[in-house]
């Protein structure tokens, strides 16, 4: 910039740009301290947990994960004693506490089953939303408003509002408790949101892309899969993460109609407190792990999340 | 490359009809170009040849093939939009390449295919550069690229210039006319730019409101408009229009205009009694005191080597061209005499064109409406 020295009427002062800079560092710290607390309870001893005044300073411990992934059953000292010596740092860390590990904890199952439902809900929202967008930007619909409207209404009412319905009709078609119900149930709540976000995306798209590419020689199928998704990858992935964090979070659902096979990470952490007393680090650890997948992929997704929020402003 | 001919194509939206029987025959090689007001139908007619818009009513044979039904992939055809539709994310390369892959052809061929192109069209150094970091004009050229990379039976170009600075758009029409010229490609090419259209077609079709007004090459259309419409619409600044009344007889040479009599080409049909207009080109306008036809100068624009003078007649204000070094003042009386050779008379109620000596020697063609 040559104009160093004059004075922009549209460029933020130096004071300002300071003033907004102090008042973003300060949101960041009120949203990242709770994060930060149960990422550090996740490395605490259960003992350090309860700790009052709390400790900042404390020794790290990996004895929340160890009791996170099994389950152990105390015994007399007499009994560890007779036992070899032990197999790894979490065999150790347990015998201290006058335990042996039994077995691994449901943990993992249920974090796996968290990322089938929630990324398998996901693609079919993000699929489907994408083709109904697609047909509404672009083909005259009958009713196209008031289908519209629909599709957005199935989001008037807070999904738990429907729980007893969709709780019984499930028990009647065998879906409680697996993992197609609920990506289902995902499914169908995200689609509504996808619609509307991509219907937006797609309408920004000039139609001449399709148009030439029909012309050259491409079936319309060819032409949107050549030319119009590969413009919409931006509100395709806004739209995937915000289908994602929903399944992802999605507690009440799960809690009423999975309990076993197809249970979700969302309603299974809460139980860990049950086991043994309360084990907070093990919940602490179990919160952060299930806090990795969804931060991986915002992570990766950033900067089209970042532009389709804004898009519209900074598009063209 | 093929010969389109469209016969009483029509298109209605609704109510509104877009397109109303249209007639008009593109010679093979030809550069055709469609000019009207927006809203007048062009496009749509453009549209409809493409595949893109299917007509309500007419037939479009391409090469002797109907096609009106046909879908756009099917016609093997080439078009270029106003704003170019280069992919955003492909290169110039795989922009122009794009028509080909869907043929299936071999990626060596295409990558040859592609390279004489862009060497035809002087952007082979821009070849792997991404599309949005190009200048409009080299966008354009891109775009051409990519439609005659297929060397398709002709192409269709709806306003390709209009987004261009004034400067890039004079340099472009000289490069599509001298790329025509090379590879005598049918071309449809739709605008509102009557420089556009003067300087670049063997043929004009002029639309208003759905209707073909008149068909013919960029002379005839000029000098002997089949409407009043075309008059004005073409020529800047457009034709003077002279009030008159009364009926013409067939070898009639003189009407009287404001109180002064005017020689006119010899009238080839008898006109029943009706209003009239006379219609002048501003640079067949003199200045002369002797003649009876007045008028007070109203204000000038200079132009250089032209100027163009306002005169306020007892009609209103009539426009002449004339040469920069005469010597005006506002409010100066002065007499008018016209090129009598070069006159048009219309009916003011049909805005038709009387025959007159000056369509003696055309071969226009008659464009038929429905």
């Amino acid at each position: 910039m040559s104009l160093t020295t004059a004075h922009s009427v549209v460029a933020p002062s130096a004071n300002s740009k300071r003033f907004a800079g102090a008042i973003i560092i300060a949101y960041a710290l009120i949203s990242i301290v709770p994060l930060l607390w149960i990422f550090a309870t996740s490395f605490k001893t259960p003992p350090d947990s309860i700790a009052y005044p709390p400790k900042i300073v404390f020794q790290p411990s990996i004895e929340g994960y160890c009791n996170l992934f099994t389950t152990r059953t105390r015994q007399t000292s007499e009994y560890i004693n007779s036992l070899g010596p032990a197999t790894g740092f979490c065999d150790e860390t347990v015998r201290k506490r006058n335990m042996v590990i039994a077995g691994p904890s449901n943990f993992l199952p249920r974090f796996v089953n968290s990322l089938i439902i929630a990324f398998g809900s996901t693609f079919c929202a993000v699929f489907l939303g994408t083709l109904s967008a697609y047909g509404f930007s672009r083909f005259k619909v009958p009713l196209a408003d008031d289908l519209l409207f629909f599709i957005l209404s199935t989001r008037f009412m807070p999904p738990i509002a429907v729980a007893i319905p969709i709780y019984l009709m499930y028990r009647e078609l065998g879906l409680s408790d697996t993992a197609l119900g609920m990506i289902l149930l995902y499914t169908a709540v995200n689609v509504s949101l996808a619609v509307w976000l991509l219907k937006g995306f797609i309408d920004e798209i000039p139609r001449e892309y399709e148009e030439a590419a029909m012309i050259d020689g491409y079936t319309r199928l060819q032409a949107f899969w050549r030319t119009v998704l590969p413009q919409a990858t931006t509100g395709i992935a806004a739209t995937a993460i915000f289908c994602l964090i929903f399944a992802w979070n999605e507690y009440a659902f799960a809690a009423l109609l999975t309990s076993g096979t197809a249970q979700t990470a969302p309603p299974f952490i809460p139980t860990i407190i049950g086991e043994g007393g309360q084990d907070w680090p093990a919940v602490a650890a179990g919160t952060t792990i299930f806090l990795v997948p969804i931060l991986v992929f915002t992570i990766l997704l950033r900067k089209q999340l970042l532009r389709g929020i804004t898009f519209g402003a900074v598009r063209k | 490359m093929a010969e389109i001919r469209v016969q009483n194509l029509r298109k209605a939206f609704g109510d509104f009809v877009a397109v109303q029987d249209s007639n008009f025959v593109v010679e093979d090689g030809e550069f055709f170009v469609m000019l009207g007001p927006s809203g007048c139908g062009k496009t749509t007619t453009l549209r409809m040849i493409a595949g893109l818009e299917l007509p309500t009513g007419g037939q479009i044979l391409l090469g002797g093939e109907d096609v009106t039904m046909l879908r756009a992939r099917e016609r093997d055809i080439a078009f270029v939009f106003q704003l170019f539709a280069l992919y955003p994310h492909m290169n110039v390369r795989k922009n122009i390449g794009f028509p080909l892959l869907a043929q299936g052809m071999p990626s060596a061929e295409i990558r040859a295919r592609v390279e004489e192109t862009a060497k035809l069209l002087r952007i082979d150094h821009l070849l792997d550069r991404s599309v949005s970091g190009l200048a409009g004009g080299d966008r354009q050229r891109v775009a051409l690229g990519r439609a005659i990379v297929r060397r398709p039976k002709c192409f269709l170009m709806d306003e390709p210039l209009g987004t261009l600075d004034t400067e890039f758009r004079d340099l472009m029409v000289h490069e599509l006319r001298e790329l025509h010229n090379r590879i005598h490609a049918t071309t449809v090419y739709v605008t509102h730019d009557q420089m556009e259209a003067m300087s670049m077609a063997d043929k004009i079709a002029v639309m208003k409101h759905g209707v073909i007004e008149q068909f013919g090459t960029p002379r005839e259309i000029y000098d002997r408009p089949a409407t009043m419409f075309v008059a004005d619409f073409i020529g800047s600044p457009p034709m003077n229009f002279l009030k008159f009344g009364g009926g013409l007889a067939k070898g009639a040479r003189e009407i009287v205009v404001q109180g002064a009599k005017v020689a006119v080409p010899e009238v080839r049909e008898d006109i029943a009694p009706a209003d009239m207009a006379l219609g002048i080109r501003p640079e067949h306008i003199r200045f002369d005191d002797a003649s009876k036809l007045r008028g007070a100068i109203y204000g000038t624009e200079y132009l250089g080597t032209t100027q163009i003078v306002a005169v306020e007649t007892a009609d209103g204000i009539i426009k002449a061209r004339v040469p920069a070094e005469i010597r005006l003042n506002a409010g100066d009386h002065v007499g008018l005499t016209l090129n009598s050779a070069r006159l048009s008379l219309f009916e003011r109620g049909s805005g038709r064109a009387v025959r007159t000596s000056i369509h003696d020697t055309a071969s226009e063609r008659r464009v038929r409406h429905g």
